[in-house]
């Protein structure tokens, strides 16, 4: 086990490129265990990308990702992704296997074989019934569809939790609901998450810790408590003052 | 269509060796194709280069990809020893092989491609190796797709698999040409149907799996699987069940003369307890190299096609002489043995039907020279290739204002129609008397003779019995019985089988 005080994630000078492009420059972070990190920006700030330097789904150029005290290039890629759940924008359910194939499919790996009752348990966590474990992905609508893909990404008992846009593709009620199951998920079961989103308020809403960033760099580092006080920056501040406008113009519009 | 139904009961052999070729190229065509369809999802260049390669090969007719590989695998031999086949079952393979490249190849790139990246990110976000990937997730997703790839080339196969009889693999293409030949329709009709109707089989199972890996139906994936192993299964039992005692195979050029021989050898062999096999339709390049090699073990050829063709000889020396100089050629070249002279002479000829040369009086090619600038002349396929031709048209001065191929059978009636005015005809042709031709005579000698001889190969030469066995026709057929032979399976009317023509001429001979 890990000590409370050893960090959770550490990011030591961590470059990425694709071709000419720098999609991350030398981000240099400290991830504390237990933390739930927002990281928010708009569109190619490179904030998909440094989350998948985590998992190695993108290789870090330069500098080094610690995860737990070990630095994830010297880890064999299966174990590494093994111990980390990842939740996809795109879901990414295989779609010839069962919803309880797809949660299975991380332990299945590992050469170990979840039981019908862990797969009930997981589908509980994630508030579907147990029943679903035989259904086909296709049979789901959307929102069920991304709760078996966090179901799937808690399978492996991860410490870590990464989510890249993971309620993006859903409608505002399902994306509400979903994203207050899993920061309560993140609160029982003790992970460190770190979730990527272009929403502002989402962050605000649900995250200890927010991350910005703007071309590569992370430009703020707060707390959604000071972010609404106007701490951060120009670039954060901007980001804040959309669901500010919106949240006075709903205001205005109940008086 | 009772005689539809007994060409059909009698193509089992034929039906299971199609069935075997085709599910062989079939299976070369998959074991290449899924890896290189791996390898080109991981590099444009190669799936490019891949896709390039089998789409020319696409290009080539099917009948000249299988004359091809005789050639190539010809030269092979420098590499792999003289034990490698050029005729008969490898080249058919490897030429199917390539055939079947393409649909199975663009279908399993196509659907490597189409694949959702969501689904790949995934399988790699969930920790899977690249065969963990390829196993349970890529394979499991294209396996309709390539399913439709593989039923596309199946229906390919089987259908370009008859071609195989022209390389001397036996397939369902036997009774195509053989009927093709002597315009013996129900021959024809019984190949076409049988082959029509193994493609819609394995449509119709191939259909089944693919079906069943896309509705993920264990019960039709298994089903069409095992259906598809039992066929193969039935095929080669068939093939290489029951008695395993060495067949004798007999050749036969692509013409009735030939088909007609091989019978009555085959019928001589079988009485003297010999099994027999028939290799027929080959090309005459092929046949003589076939038996050289030993691919097969008799063949009857004739003296001038050897001397011009083989020995690329352009004097002409009496018959004796050139008979002693072939055997003589035969021994040294390949160990292949000259048994004998059957007895008459099948030349090459120059025929016009009888009232048009007599109306523009021409009795000898000389007397053509000054006639042949209004006039078209027809020939087989090989006829304007072979020396023979070009000595000839060089010794008269010979320039028609056309000329054109033809198969034997269509030369005799393009020539009733006017299509042709002069052809290149067989003078032991029975339609040469029953369609009133005359041969022009040939006074500079320009074409050599054509006694036709038995070879056999190098391992059945030293054979007493088989030699004892085929002794008996040695200068036992006159042209007359030859030409009536022929007659009597190129006549439109009342044809008799190859077996028929053979046992007839059998009884005229006296055997």
């Amino acid at each position: 086990m890990i000590s409370e005080d050893q960090a959770a994630l550490e990011f030591r000078a961590v470059g990425k490129r694709y071709g000419a492009v720098e999609a991350v420059r030398e981000v240099s972070l400290t991830i504390a265990p237990s933390q739930f990190v927002a990281l928010v920006g708009a569109s190619g700030s490179g904030k998909s990308t440094l989350l998948k330097t985590i998992n190695r789904l993108a290789k870090a150029d330069s500098g080094e990702v610690i995860y737990e005290g070990d630095p994830v290039g010297s880890l064999p890629l299966p174990a590494l992704r093994r111990r980390v759940g990842y939740v996809f924008q795109s879901i990414g359910l295989l779609p010839h296997m069962t919803v309880g194939e797809n949660i299975a499919i991380g332990p299945r790996l590992a050469g170990e074989k979840l039981s019908p009752a862990r797969i009930a348990e997981l589908l509980e966590l994630v508030e579907l019934d147990a029943g679903m474990a035989t259904r086909m992905p296709d049979a789901l609508s959307g929102g069920q569809r991304q709760r078996v893909g966090v179901a799937r990404a808690l399978a492996g008992d991860p410490h870590l939790l990464l989510m890249d846009e993971p309620f993006g593709a859903l409608d505002p009620v399902i994306r509400d609901a979903l994203g207050v199951r899993v920061r309560k998920l993140h609160d029982e079961l003790g992970l460190t998450t770190i979730m990527v989103t272009h929403d502002m308020a989402e962050a605000l809403l649900l995250a200890d810790r927010v991350l910005v960033m703007d071309a590569g760099a992370i430009v703020a580092d707060e707390t959604p408590q000071s972010l609404l006080e106007g701490r951060g920056g120009a670039v954060a501040q901007e980001l804040v003052a959309v669901p500010r406008a919106q949240a006075d113009r709903l205001a205005e519009l109940a008086r | 269509m009772s005689e539809i139904w007994q060409a059909l009961l009698n193509l089992g052999d034929q039906l299971a060796a199609h069935v075997l070729l085709s599910a062989a190229a079939i299976a070369l065509g998959i074991t290449v194709a899924l890896p290189l369809a791996v390898w080109a999802s991981r590099s444009p260049a190669v799936s490019r280069a891949a896709l390039g390669f089998a789409s020319l090969v696409q290009t080539i007719p099917a009948l000249a990809l299988l004359a091809l590989f005789f050639p190539i695998l010809l030269s092979l031999r420098a590499v792999f020893g003289e034990g490698l086949p050029t005729l008969g079952f490898l080249p058919a393979l490897l030429a199917l092989s390539l055939y079947a490249l393409l649909p199975i190849l663009r279908n399993a790139i196509t659907a490597q491609a189409n694949l959702d990246p969501g689904v790949i990110e995934a399988a790699d976000g969930v920790g899977m190796t690249f065969w963990q990937r390829l196993r349970l997730v890529e394979a499991p997703l294209s396996a309709p797709y390539i399913m439709a790839g593989i039923r596309t080339a199946a229906v390919w196969t089987i259908g370009a698999a008859t071609l195989a009889t022209t390389i001397g693999q036996k397939s369902l293409g036997d009774p195509i040409f053989a009927g093709l030949q002597t315009q013996n329709w129900v021959l024809v009709l019984a190949g076409c149907i049988a082959s029509a109707g193994l493609a819609l089989i394995a449509d119709g199972l191939l259909g089944t799996i693919e079906k069943g890996l896309k509705t993920r139906r264990r019960v039709l994936t298994f089903g069409g699987l095992a259906a598809v192993a039992l066929g193969v299964g039935a095929a080669l039992l068939a093939n290489f069940g029951g008695s395993d005692e060495r067949r004798i195979v007999i050749g036969a050029k692509g013409f009735s003369e030939q088909y007609i021989l091989a019978r009555l050898i085959g019928q001589q062999l079988e009485e003297s307890g010999f099994s027999v096999d028939y290799r027929d339709g080959l090309g005459s390049a092929v046949a003589h190299r076939a038996v050289t090699t030993g691919a097969i073990d008799v063949l009857v050829d004739y003296t001038g096609t050897i001397w011009t063709n083989q020995m690329r000889r352009e004097d002409n020396p009496p018959r004796d002489a050139m008979l002693e100089e072939i055997a003589a050629w035969e021994t040294d070249t390949s160990g292949t043995h000259v048994l004998g002279r059957l007895g008459f002479e099948n030349a090459y000829g120059l025929a016009m039907r009888d009232e048009r040369a007599a109306a523009l009086g021409i009795e000898s090619i000389a007397d053509l020279a000054g006639a042949a600038g209004g006039m078209t002349v027809g020939g087989d396929p090989e006829f304007f290739e072979r020396p023979e031709w070009i000595a000839m048209r060089d010794t008269y001065g010979l320039r028609f204002a056309e000329r054109r191929n033809f198969s034997p059978t269509f030369m005799y009636n393009a020539l009733q129609s006017g299509e042709a005015d002069v052809i290149g005809a067989y003078t032991s042709d029975g339609r040469i008397a029953a369609d009133g031709l005359t041969i022009l005579e040939d006074p500079q000698g320009a074409f050599p003779n054509y006694d036709a001889i038995v070879l056999l190969s190098p391992g059945t030469g030293s054979n007493a019995a088989i030699r004892a066995a085929i002794a008996p026709l040695m200068g036992a057929i006159d042209v007359e019985a030859m030409r009536e032979a022929n007659l009597s399976v190129d006549r439109e009317e009342d044809k008799l089988t190859f077996a028929e023509a053979a046992r007839r001429l059998a009884d005229r001979i006296g055997l």
